[in-house]
């Protein structure tokens, strides 16, 4: 493999070393195959994992996981009970699909929170830290002016949400403009900060129920009514599809606008690009290390903001703990779909719809074991993003194929 | 070409004794001994000592600050005025609580046993960085020796078995890394991102799998701690005792810790080999050009930062909590990262800023000695990765990285 000689792509880059560097390759040279023969080839190891760890079918387990996702709700030959029948709110693959989007609509949010500093030639792996900053934040809000009506509640409440995840990712930013502090390394010492806070709020801190309290239950209180966000599909309380779908789609029209049509955006990409010679054009790198990560993080934040204001209602202490997975999933969304909004749509999708699907309720256990579904599922998350990270080799043998004559094509065989 | 000279150049003249970075570093120092104080065993009631020594440190720090060094110098302001505030708290809180929570001895028993994995897994880093591979999968590789630690020990009914199985199972991870990083030229975040989602997914499929939730076997063979019965036999009185409890019990690992230290800045700075392992990082094409096989050396390195990732990993779980839960690692292969960083990439360097986090762990349990404190015993938690972020901050300036770090190598 080592002596292969240098294909086009290699030779057309030899320093593409840094990260922007190469998310700028990726741009440039990719289209939608690479990203789908990454998922593909994910999927079958995943496959051949299932069959040779458990036995099973990999075939039958994979559609057993499309199942509970609810997606089979738009094939009406393949479900229970399907778009045919509108009224039925309530069957299973209509409350699964449900779910699906709901956990899309957090993940968009979170995938364009890593996005975003992405295109700045920041790593953003602190979207955890936002998510939680950002749910504190936004539940509190939800608790407080409880006389107002919904429509500008819940404005509020996102808004400042969004404020806080900047607040806290703007800290890393301004850190790293200044100080020349690691992202990498301060966003994450602040997801821990952010975690530890939250948690002593709710257990033991002011944001405890106070009759939970007595329970011994590490719980807070329910936000107002009137910061609980309408459902469009299905029954609130019972996980039903809430107007967060429409923010998270509002969120990813935004940063297509922010970064593609805007000067902040074409500042965002050229710091992205080569920070010396933006700066040599006069743009101010520090300035824009700071924006970015705010803005990334006002993202995660209203990501934050989704469970309390629209699911749960309230904060628990498990909830910090748990909940925040789905900010480091972000990462693997903003690889896999190559930062565009687009790609981060769809991204979100196939990773939402993995996690939905390999809930231990909605899976067959007759198929396979649900215990061991989701394990499966963050199994299939590391090869797609092991497979995405070598990108450039899939990428640059698809295009010596294209290119090289067929006597050429032994020389790149891997 | 020569490897980039160690030692960053003195920015003062020579003979000049009292440097504005030398007056930052000495505000730096007195802060803790402004807050040290009020606190067990002196306890001194008067809110006066923390408030001269405190007003002394950031005094020098402006100083130090309008002479120019203004990076240590408002680090010398900042543990001034915090170390003013927490003095003021310790002489208001009653002093039986004090006692309760600061026990040195205990502090320094607790904080070694929070050190040791950091040590690895930082030790592990700084020889795959040194190489020129960035490893963010750290945590994973400590994962992956978590819980293979405990299998291993459970099927071999062994100690060193679980740790040789744990070794093995992180170098294998680290291996895929270092086959995308090195062979494929992968993105080195990126794929070390991937490796910790593999972790989470190995791990927690293999736990499940094997254990089905009833947790790992309650009864296991554990890493042995080195007990030195003769230190609390040394004079005088009290320091014996002192010595004993803080380094009488602690687990064997720690001392391995502590050697591997010693021993790799020897490797690393006074053999050949290691010399080899400098260029590669520094400067891969000069190093290939006389000879060093570039590729060779990155694998050997990558796979050992995975060995000894896993080796903290199976103390986590075999040496220090008996058990094995999912991700289980709760971040630490990063604060490792953090503190090799902080360490200017010397073995040295990360051992200390490991101590420097261990120890500020264990004020959190210790706080739940005293029942009116508890809740605050999860504020305190965040006080290692506060600590983390001050200290990057302001030091992170001074530390280099290796040149070709997180650069692939295209062989010519």
């Amino acid at each position: 493999m080592s002596e292969q000689a240098p294909t086009p792509a290699q030779r057309s880059e030899p320093e593409a070393s840094t990260v922007p560097a190469r998310l700028a390759l990726y741009q440039r040279a990719g289209g939608i195959v690479t990203p789908l023969v990454t998922t593909l080839i994910a999927f079958l190891i995943g496959g051949l994992v299932v069959l040779v760890l458990s036995g099973k079918n990999p075939l039958s387990t994979y559609k057993a996981i499309f199942n509970g996702t609810g997606l089979n709700w738009l094939f009406p030959w393949n479900a229970t009970c399907s778009v045919r029948d509108p009224g039925n709110e309530l069957c299973v693959n209509a409350t699964n699909l449900q779910a699906t989007l709901i956990y899309l609509t957090v993940l968009i949010l979170t995938g364009l929170a890593v996005a975003f500093a992405f295109r700045c030639g920041l790593f953003n792996i602190g979207g955890q830290g936002q998510y939680i900053v950002g749910a504190v934040v936004g539940f509190q809000v939800g608790l407080w002016f409880d006389s107002m009506p919904a429509a500008p509640h819940i404005l509020l409440a996102f808004v400042a949400a969004g404020l806080a995840g900047a607040f806290w990712a703007g800290i890393a930013g301004f850190l790293k403009a200044t100080l020349g502090a690691h992202e990498v390394i301060t966003t994450i010492m602040l997801n821990w900060i952010a975690y530890w806070a939250a948690t002593y709020l709710i257990n033991g801190g002011p944001l405890q129920d106070p009759v939970a309290e007595e329970a011994g239950a590490q719980v807070s209180r329910d936000i107002a009514d009137s910061a609980k966000l309408p459902v469009i599909w299905g029954v609130q309380g019972l996980q039903g599809l809430h107007i967060g779908l429409f923010v998270a789609l509002g969120a990813l029209v935004a940063y297509s606008i922010l970064v593609n049509r805007t000067t902040l955006g074409y500042e965002v990409r050229a710091v992205g690009f080569n920070p010396e010679a933006a700066a040599y054009g006069g743009i101010s790198v520090a300035r824009n290390y700071v924006l970015a990560m705010a803005i990334s993080g006002a993202f995660a934040g209203m990501a934050g903001a989704m469970a309390p204001l629209g699911l749960s209602f309230h904060l628990t202490s498990t909830s910090i703990q748990t909940d925040s997975y789905i900010a480091f999933l972000g990462i693997a969304v903003a690889l896999l779909g190559r930062n565009t909004a687009v790609g981060i749509f769809f991204a979100a999708l196939l990773f939402a719809a993995l996690q939905v699907g390999t809930r231990s309720a909605n899976l067959d256990p007759d198929v396979f074991q649900p215990e061991l579904a989701n394990n499966l599922t963050q199994l299939i998350q590391g090869l797609i993003v092991l497979f995405v990270g070598a990108e450039l080799l899939v990428l640059s043998v698809w295009q010596a194929r294209k290119r090289l004559p067929r006597a050429g094509r032994t020389a790149v065989e891997p | 070409m020569s490897v980039r000279a160690e030692a960053p150049r003195p920015r003062y003249a020579r003979g000049q004794i009292i440097t504005a970075r030398r007056l930052a570093i000495l505000g730096m120092g007195l802060a803790p001994v402004a807050l040290w104080l009020t606190l067990p065993p002196l306890t001194l009631d008067t809110v006066a000592a923390p408030f001269i020594l405190g007003a002394v440190s950031a005094l020098l720090g402006v100083a130090a600050i309008t002479r120019g060094e203004r990076r240590v110098g408002w680090g010398a302001v900042a543990s001034g005025v915090l170390a003013i505030g927490a003095g003021v708290f310790a002489v208001q809180a009653s002093s039986s609580n004090l006692k309760e929570v600061i026990t040195w001895s205990t502090l320094i028993s607790l904080g070694l046993a929070a050190a040791t994995p950091l040590i690895f897994a930082a030790i592990g880093g700084m020889f795959s960085e040194r190489s020129g591979v960035v490893n963010i999968g750290l945590e994973g590789m400590m994962l992956m020796g978590a819980f293979f630690g405990i299998w291993g020990a459970d099927v071999t009914g062994s100690w060193y078995g679980g740790l040789l199985i744990a070794m093995v199972s992180g170098g294998l991870l680290a291996l895929v890394h270092a086959y995308f990083c090195i062979q494929l030229r992968a993105d080195q975040i990126v794929v070390g991102t991937a490796i910790i989602f593999l972790a989470y997914g190995i791990t927690g499929y293999l736990y499940n799998d094997i254990y089905r939730g009833e947790g790992t076997p309650a009864v296991l063979p554990e890493i042995p701690l080195v007990n030195l019965d003769f230190l609390a036999s040394i004079p005088p009185e009290g320091l014996g005792d002192f010595l004993y409890k803080s380094f009488g019990d602690l687990s064997l690992m720690t001392w391995i810790a502590f050697a591997i230290v010693v021993l790799s800045s020897i490797f690393l700075f006074r053999t050949a080999w290691g010399l080899r392992v400098r260029s590669v990082g520094e400067h891969p094409r000069a190093a290939d050009t006389v000879g060093i096989d570039v590729y060779r050396v990155r694998y050997a390195c990558v796979v050992l930062s995975g060995v000894l990732a896993a080796m903290g990993g199976a103390y986590l779980s075999i040496g220090y909590t008996h058990l094995f839960t999912e991700q289980m690692t709760q971040g630490r292969g990063f604060i490792a990262l953090a503190a090799l960083i902080f360490g200017n990439w010397r073995p040295y360097g990360a051992l200390a800023a490991c101590l420097l986090f261990g120890l500020s762990t264990a004020f959190s349990p210790q706080l739940q000695n005293v029942e009116a404190w508890a809740p605050y015993g999860q504020l305190f938690a965040a006080l290692p990765y506060l600590l983390t972020i001050v200290v990057v901050a302001g030091v992170i300036g001074r530390s280099i990285p290796p040149a070709a770090v997180g650069r692939p190598y295209v062989k010519q």
